[in-house]
């Protein structure tokens, strides 16, 4: 891996669909500059996308990509990293595609705590099909599909991690731009599964959960006396549903990759050109 | 007295069945007889009816018959269920003393062997060997050396300590010695040794060691009779390869897993049943459209949703041929035998990689959970090939970048297959979408690169027409009229039921065809046929269908979906009545 690569070099030629004042771009921005700056190089990365708005970041950004099925970028993601952990593996998606669909695989991919990070942009809306509820809508946004508002409670996607034992659980606004690279760089730094919850704001379709509400109701945790390796603390921050917290939430600092639990320390793309040497002794254990 | 020998254990779940069996096969085996097994089982961990059967001979063995010379009956249902198979002379060993077993009902013209089972196992040192005192008892009965027995003991209880294992001889003999004590019966079987050396591997186990041999080194799956065997093979072995194996949270997961692996670099697998491949439906086209090499396994069981879990069918044809929208070449290999799903699973691996798409492996129930026997040359790892098809590394990538530098993963190409670099080749870096896309792995919905693409996916399938030896395999006789038509697991019993006919004086030619996608032109050779019978286990003639689709010619057809595969002597006797039907309405 090189040492003077730049968070540019991660850019593709292909120029962004995403609406003009889209959080994504800064989500986007940030995450580059997070791998340039951990170390990487784009032939050395791997991205993966889930479906929707968010999903397109792998065609903007340059590095080994795949752009999955809906709500399955987590396990394609894993898959990737055990086969060869020598890799940098981010997913990426959008709230619908890691909560709603992918719900299930989130739970799971946290427990996994396979090496890589995840950064989910959270605008609070499903903006490519144009604007019906996500699972992290509030509980009387008004939408097509809703028009007296969803009438649930809104998926608390840092609860459902804590629940199911996550070792890495932070929090970042798209145009808070050095914040936001500062945490995805933890994330992907994080022995674990690094998981941020990114506000990336829909200036089309969602006018309640805007630019201008997370400026006046964020509360950077680095500007307070929280300790994210104390898992009360943490855990207190994210049932405290009267703000919206940045920063790194809960770091559990113990944390040993799935990886490194089961010994998955090969790249598995080199394999010998026939059977292994000692393939025969297979045979034998059916004497 | 018949070259074969059929024997059966059968009880409740959870009564040691499977365990008790599998020592009897195994003893079987290490005397040098051939062994074909199979499984009477239900979906559940305790109670219901379950029994275990072994074939032997000393020629090789590779179907089940309708016949049951000795069976260890541990309930009365196990004598109901069987009614069919018995015959006038079997012996049915059972305990009398079992509350169950007091008022058993011997079927006239069988012997009843009442054999105080437990009381003689207590005496040996536990109850829980009363199954053993019954093997003991059927050596006895099959005049099969005991010594052989004591191998297969010694594997099974060995990890439990030598005291366990001398109780188990104790109590087989103990078995052995009452029946030679308290029934002056001349039994008339005579298993007789020999000194070959073989294995006994059931058809999971055969693709799970095809997959190592091939070198997949990734596996992720979601356990589901009756596929669940490859990944408990797979785990605990394909570790010593710097492999690994993933139970993911379900089957989407589980394919999406090996599809991660698979664009990392590693040959990959997954394996489920008819259930599974539902919900991977989703994420196969993403497979094939992004070109990802990947084997799928399907091992079928009796559906539609849950069915019969532990029932034979050949139901999943179309899905495997047609599943999923759009329109896509996957490649569908289907292993015709134990030995088969070895050596299709390592071939599956050659075709995903060559050609760049999924591959599935159509294996079934029948051959799956069943044991046979087979030198270990049958698996000559020596003979395996592996091939990684257009792999590009840091030098040879060159050739495949545009006048930009970008690398081109969708190439398009005369064969049809484009090069493919491994995330950490340098200047390989690029993007793969379940979008249409163009060379370079962008999305597009540009008309005449939408054209290209697909026609370059569909090209590949021409090459490897050309390229690649999809012939049936051949069995009876070559100038018959009369052409028989199979897939999958049926070929051991079609291939013993050629000799029945023959004993008959009739002579058929048998083509097993182990390629539904590619698959060969059989035109010719229905065309030489005055009769043509495809034979398959489900109802409406999946496979019957493609025949008649590629050669427009109406077939006939022997369907069976009762959940039971084929038995060799029925199976001939269904042939000709379908021949002796033909004559009649001729």
């Amino acid at each position: 891996m090189s040492s003077n690569v730049r968070f540019t070099d991660f850019k593709s030629d292909k120029q962004p669909t995403w609406c003009p004042g889209c959080g994504d771009f800064g989500t986007m921005n940030g995450i580059m500059k997070a791998l340039a700056n951990s170390g990487t190089d784009p032939d050395n990365t791997f991205m993966v996308a889930g479906i929707g708005c968010s999903g397109k970041i792998g065609t903007y950004m340059h590095s080994y990509a795949i752009h999955g099925v809906h709500g399955r970028s987590l396990p394609v993601a894993a898959g990737v990293k055990l086969a060869n952990p020598d890799l940098t593996v981010v997913a990426a998606g959008g709230d619908g595609d890691g909560y709603s669909i992918g719900a299930g695989h989130f739970i799971h991919a946290v427990r996994r705590n396979v090496d890589m990070a995840y950064t989910v942009m959270d605008n609070r809306i499903y903006g490519l099909t144009k604007g019906q509820a996500s699972p992290t809508s509030r509980e009387d946004f008004e939408t097509s599909t809703t028009p007296e508002g969803p009438q649930q409670p809104p998926v608390n996607p840092l609860a459902l991690s804590l629940a199911a034992g996550g070792t890495f659980i932070a929090q970042s606004f798209a145009t808070d731009h050095k914040r936001h690279a500062e945490i995805v760089q933890e994330a992907i730094e994080h022995d674990g599964f690094g998981f941020v919850n990114v506000f990336s704001p829909c200036v089309t379709f969602n006018d309640v959960d805007t630019y201008d509400y997370f400026r006046d109701n964020l509360v950077d945790l680095a500007d307070t006396d929280h300790d994210p390796t104390d898992y009360d603390a943490a855990k207190e921050k994210i049932l405290d549903s009267s703000k919206e917290y940045e920063g790194i939430i809960y770091k559990d600092e113990s944390s040993v990759s799935y990886e490194e639990k089961f010994g998955v320390d090969q790249n598995m793309s080199d394999i010998p050109s026939g059977a292994p040497d000692d393939a025969m002794d297979l045979v034998r254990e059916f004497y | 007295m018949p070259a074969d020998f059929n024997w059966a254990i059968g009880g409740e779940a959870g009564d040691g069945i499977d365990s008790t069996g599998k020592i009897f096969a195994q003893a079987l085996s290490r005397a040098g007889r051939h062994v074909f097994t199979s499984k009477d089982f239900a979906s559940r961990i305790r109670g219901g009816y379950t029994a275990y059967k072994v074939r032997t001979a000393i020629d090789p063995v590779q179907s089940v018959v309708d016949r049951l010379d000795v069976l260890i009956a541990l309930t009365q249902r196990t004598i109901d269920e069987n009614l069919d198979e018995l015959h006038e002379g079997s012996v049915i060993i059972y305990d009398g003393d079992r509350s169950t077993m007091a008022d058993v009902e011997i079927p006239e013209g069988m012997v009843g062997l009442d054999i105080p089972l437990k009381a003689l196992a207590e005496e040996a040192g536990g109850a829980i060997m009363r199954n053993v005192v019954a093997l003991g008892a059927a050596c006895a009965v099959a005049d099969f050396p005991i010594e052989n027995l004591d191998s297969a003991l010694q594997k099974r209880f060995g990890g439990k300590g030598e005291a366990i294992v001398e109780n188990n001889k104790k109590a087989a003999r103990a078995g052995l010695e009452y029946v030679h004590d308290e029934y002056d019966h001349e039994f008339d079987y005579d298993l007789e040794t020999t000194d070959e050396d073989y294995v006994l591997i059931n058809g999971d186990q055969a693709i799970g060691m095809g997959a190592i041999a091939a070198g997949c080194r990734f596996y992720a799956g979601y356990p589901i009779t009756p596929a669940t065997d490859v990944m408990e093979y797979l785990t605990g072995r394909i570790e010593r390869y710097g492999g690994h194996v993933v139970q993911a949270e379900d089957e989407l997961a589980a394919i999406n897993l090996a599809l991660g692996a698979a664009r990392a670099g590693a040959r990959s697998m997954t394996a489920t049943s008819g259930p599974g491949i539902d919900l991977m439906t989703e994420t196969f086209g993403l497979v094939a459209t992004s070109e990802t090499p990947l084997v799928i396994v399907d091992v079928m069981r009796s559906g539609p949703s849950t069915g019969m879990p532990t029932k034979q069918e050949q139901g999943d044809l179309n899905m495997m041929l047609y599943g999923g929208h759009g329109e896509i070449p996957r490649f569908v290999v289907a292993p015709t035998s134990i030995d088969e799903c070895f050596w299709k699973t390592v071939e599956a691996f050659n075709f995903a990689e060559k050609y760049q798409v999924p591959v599935y492996v159509a294996a079934d129930l029948a051959m799956a959970v069943t044991e046979q026997t087979f030198s270990p040359e049958t698996f000559d790892m020596d003979e395996v090939e592996i091939d990684r098809g257009k792999v590009v590394d840091d030098d040879s990538i060159d050739e495949w970048l545009d006048e930009e530098g970008r690398f081109q993963p969708h190439a398009l190409t005369d064969d049809g297959v484009s090069p493919r670099a491994f995330p950490g080749t340098e200047q390989g870096a690029h993007m793969s979408t379940g979008l249409e896309h163009d060379e370079l792995g962008r999305r597009t919905e540009d008309r005449s690169m939408r054209v290209e693409q697909v026609d370059k996916r569909d090209r590949k399938v021409e090459t490897a027409k050309e390229t690649e030896d999809f012939s049936p395999r051949e069995f009876g006789d070559a100038d018959s009229d009369t052409l028989i038509l199979s897939w999958g697991s049926n070929e051991g019993a079609l291939v013993e039921a050629l000799d029945f006919l023959e004993e008959d004086g009739i002579d058929v030619r048998f083509l097993s065809v182990p390629y539904m996608f590619p698959r060969p032109d059989l035109t010719e050779e229905i065309e030489a046929a005055d009769e043509v019978i495809v034979v398959e286990c489900n109802a409406t003639g999946q496979f019957a269908n493609v025949v008649e689709h590629d050669t427009l010619t109406r077939v006939k057809r022997i369907n069976k979906y009762d959940g039971v595969r084929f038995k060799a002597d029925e199976l001939a006797d269904e042939i000709k009545a379908t021949l002796d039907a033909e004559e009649v309405s001729a």
